[in-house]
């Protein structure tokens, strides 16, 4: 089976005009009769129910965090793209759209990336108009900076909050239509399975997590805005309670997953300080414009930085890429970091770490100048650390941040299932291998503002739909499973906590999954993680009962679809016999150490199906096609 | 590090509380509170006992989730900082720290240091937007916005609705929560046309919930992670008074502004 993308015909610049006109509507009268759930409320998910509820739809809308405003949308820092071309510096809509595809590395779908481009400049005024607090130049007007894989200024910023500010506006706008009694939100509830009529999405099964008590909720079409699934390394950048439940359980009940291997790792973290460690905390890239990356030339090198002279210095980016230098983009500087700690030259403890050094910035520009830049960051740094970055250099070390893969979706942002709609970084998205700076703000808004409005009218006009009530035999089977599922976790009653299973799974999929990958480790990955698995269903702890707030309930339902989600990560980096963004093969790589695409072989979506009664997962390919940017490699020398 | 903890343990919702005591051994100074509670959590949970709740998610100062009174302050005693962010270098070896969750009737405590804060929800319901649907905007640069204006709007903006200026005041006043948002979009102009309805109807419902008035202890101020100014309250209370006066419309009679 080959999933159909349903990418409209006609010219690139043309295709999401033309299909926003062919797609049929549903008149404002019958908008109210149809009920549309929406799982996650960040920036993908707050903006769709906001904007369908506007239209007319009856929206219910569900979130895990005690309030819509907490989603993990709200850590971004950097920024949002868009093609305004406001610096007058060569932007455009087909620019944006080229910079994504080849960041990407060549495993976007070109139809999505260039709706993605357009909309980019919607989405600004949008955010404008609903009083997000952009930084502003003196002359009242938009101001942008500049960020990795672009040689324009086209990304738009809230100081170091940027997707603090997206998120309140798309918060504010869902709280409006909350109060007119438009939206019903659902706060403090975890989805745990997808309920299926008929091979249809029609609902959901919710654990309502200060009472316990589980409850199914039926509606005419599903979205899911969950979020990214990065926890599956335990550490990362990623808020504690992220996870990837959701759209595990739909994928088990049918829905594709592509290119679950595709995982950013950011370079610039502040480094693991100790086994207790719960989270990584990102830098933002920023810095990397006046902080030089730098590891000692001599291996084992205990003495302190500033006793290093320039001379036994290696700046390895200016040295292997001299035009891009301490500017490359992320997947290459984090593997170029691991390259350097691997060889023993790391620094810190554990030799996992390298220096971002300002001490040429602060000699060139004054350390008053650095503090205007980059002062909330410093102040950052030291609070964690207790070390001050003023006087010495900051120790950086790449963190899992952002997985391009999730749930597949065709052009209309509808997975393989009937009915269910996947956003923003839950989707298997428009970022291909690798995704760029300031991209992931842009691509949750344009689904939920824009996309999604449009296409979920032209599900529902043109699907028959039967009535479906809380006592259709698909409901009741659901809920029980649910039920019964919880029951089993809690009645096991082990020696080892959940957490101890977390952090086992992330060290073996950081080991044998993370920055660099190879057939043997992945293929002992897919031995170890299955035992792993098999151990917490005989052996995991979790006190209390499903009835009460009960945290250690909530992590180990989210841990137990980590060990199955896990595998399939391994299974799809092993499959893919390149190396590509953020997936990079040891085997293949040229002899300077770079990334070597497969383009004969490989230029496809990986959308996996689940195998269903222990079976393996089953393949299936969505070609891609690149019509306007012509396949080429990427290089940053 | 040796600590001891007294710790609020609560069952649910209107259950009786009591403090327990618990010892928090070999602790790193590097951890950070809430990787404290973690190692205390693991501990109770090989004994069979119920871990401790406590509300945390981004663990990097943004989300606002977390948000404990540490020795009764609220989010501990580094200033401009959340639970999440302060470390364990901040206290000594031997202390013994005494943790609770906001105590404010506006904020029901649903299980040990988890409360309800859906109080700042409904705040927001009342008027904490600009009412412009998707597909109304104009070009973003089509109305320029002073930077003066624009930076003021984005230092109230930085509120993250984690309640700890209401666990600080002594009356648990939601003012300065309800201010930063009045503020935030009073700064701008897409804010004006709903400028005084924003502040009636907002001031109103932070009434209705419970909170207590506003007598300018500046507690709150002291408290806030995001160091958001006791002069936004100044600013709400103007678009009160103004608004009582000339704004015709709807509860006008509820409340003060604090």
């Amino acid at each position: 089976m080959t999933p159909n993308a349903r990418i409209p015909e006609g010219p690139i610049a043309q295709k999401w005009d033309r299909h926003k006109f062919e797609m049929k509507l549903v008149n404002p009268a019958n908008k109210r009769k149809y009920h549309v759930l929406v799982v996650g409320s960040g920036l993908a998910g707050a903006s769709a129910a906001a904007t369908m509820a506007e239209l007319g739809y009856q929206v219910s809308c569900y979130c895990f965090q005690d309030s819509p405003r907490r989603a993990h949308s709200i850590a971004a820092q950097g920024g949002i793209n868009a093609a305004k071309n406001y610096q007058n510096d060569g932007d455009s809509i087909y620019r944006l759209f080229y910079d994504t595809v080849k960041g990407g590395d060549f495993r976007a779908r070109e139809a999505n990336v260039y709706r993605l481009a357009q909309i980019s400049v919607n989405i600004i005024d949008q955010c404008v108009a609903q009083g997000v607090p952009f930084a502003r130049e003196y002359g009242g007007l938009l101001a942008n900076r500049s960020f990795g894989g672009a040689q324009v200024s086209r990304t738009f910023y809230a100081r170091g909050q940027t997707g603090q500010q997206l998120l309140l506006g798309a918060y504010q706008a869902l709280e409006k239509e909350i109060a007119k009694g438009t939206v019903r939100m659902h706060a403090r509830s975890e989805m745990l399975d997808l309920i299926l009529v008929n091979g249809v999405a029609r609902g959901i099964v919710t654990r309502d997590l200060v009472t316990g008590k589980i409850e199914s909720h039926v509606g005419d079409a599903v979205v899911l805005a969950t979020g990214g699934y990065g926890n599956v390394f335990y550490l990362s950048t990623n808020a504690k309670g992220s996870n990837t439940t959701a759209i595990w359980r739909a994928h088990k009940q049918g829905a594709l997953f592509g290119n679950p291997c595709y995982t950013q790792i950011h370079p610039t973290c502040i480094p693991q300080s100790g086994d207790y460690q719960s989270k990584l905390t990102l830098m933002s890239e920023s810095l990397r414009n006046d902080g030089r990356v730098w590891v000692p030339k001599k291996q084992g090198d205990t003495r302190s930085p500033a006793q290093i002279p320039d001379a036994e210095r290696d700046y390895y980016l200016e040295r292997k890429y001299p035009s891009f230098g301490n500017l490359s983009p992320r997947d290459i500087a984090s593997r170029a970091a691991k390259e350097a700690c691997d060889d023993g030259r790391g620094v810190g403890p554990g030799g996992l770490g390298v220096y971002l050094d300002f001490r040429d910035a602060i000699k060139r520009l004054g350390a008053d100048k650095i503090a205007e830049r980059y002062g909330n960051l410093f102040e950052m740094y030291q609070r964690i650390t207790d070390e001050d970055p003023y006087q010495v250099p900051m120790r950086i070390y790449p963190a899992v941040h952002y997985t391009m893969g999730g749930l597949w979706v065709d052009y209309n942002l509808m997975s393989s299932i009937p009915g269910l709609h996947v956003l923003g970084e839950a989707n298997f998205s428009d970022h291909g291998a690798n995704r760029l700076g300031a991209s992931a703000l842009m691509q949750g808004l344009a689904d939920g503002y824009f996309i999604i409005p449009y296409t979920i009218g032209h599900y529902l006009a043109s699907t028959k739909l039967e009535a479906v009530g809380k006592d259709h035999p698909a409901v009741v089977a659901a809920e029980r499973a649910v039920d019964e599922r919880t029951k089993r976790l809690l009645g096991i009653r082990g020696k080892r906590t959940v957490q101890s299973f977390h952090r086992e799974l992330g060290r073996i999929m950081w080991e044998k999954c993370g920055m660099a990958r190879d057939a043997a480790g992945l293929s002992q990955a897919l031995q170890s993680i299955p035992a792993l698995r098999q151990e917490f269903w005989e052996n995991v702890n979790v006190p209390g009962s499903g009835a009460e707030l009960n945290q250690s309930l909530e992590q180990a339902g989210r841990v137990a679809d980590f060990l199955e989600l896990g595998e399939l990560m391994c299974r799809d980096a092993l499959h893919r016999e390149e190396s590509c963004g953020g997936h990079f093969r040891t085997e293949h790589q040229t002899d300077d150490g770079e990334a070597m695409r497969n383009d004969d072989q490989f230029a496809y979506v990986a959308a996996w199906e689940y195998g269903k009664e222990g079976g393996a997962a089953v393949l299936h390919k969505e070609p891609l096609a690149f019509e306007n940017v012509h396949l080429a490699t990427r290089s940053y020398k | 590090m040796n600590l001891t903890l007294k710790v609020w343990r609560q069952a649910g919702p209107g259950a009786p509380g009591a403090f327990a005591e618990y010892q928090a051994r070999d602790i790193s100074p590097d951890m950070s509170f809430l990787e404290m509670l973690d190692v205390v959590n693991e501990d109770l949970t090989a004994k069979g006992e119920m871990p401790i709740a406590f509300d945390h998610d981004c663990r990097e100062g943004i989300c606002g989730m977390c948000g404990l009174m540490i020795n009764g302050s609220a989010h501990g005693p580094m200033k401009a900082t959340t639970t999440c962010q302060l470390h364990m270098r901040s206290f000594r070896s031997g202390e013994t720290i005494t943790i609770e969750p906001w105590r404010a009737s506006a904020f029901p405590v649903l299980r040990d240091l988890c409360v309800d804060r859906s109080s700042f929800d409904r705040i927001i319901q009342a008027g904490g937007y600009v009412s412009v649907q998707t597909g109304n905007a104009v070009d973003g640069n089509a109305l320029p916005v002073p930077k003066p204006d624009a930076d003021a709007a984005m230092d109230a903006a930085a509120c993250i609705g984690c309640g700890a200026c209401v666990a600080a005041c002594p009356n648990g006043s939601a003012s300065l929560f309800t201010a930063a948002k009045v503020s935030h979009l009073g700064h701008l102009p897409q804010g004006q046309p709903e400028r005084y309805r924003r502040a009636l109807k907002m001031v109103a419902q932070m009434d209705l919930e419970t909170f207590g008035g506003c007598t300018l202890f500046g507690e709150c101020q002291e408290a806030c992670p995001k160091d958001i100014s006791i002069d936004t309250i100044a600013r709400m209370n103007r678009d009160y008074m103004q608004a009582s006066a000339f704004e015709p419309g709807e509860n006008r009679k509820s409340g003060g502004a604090g």
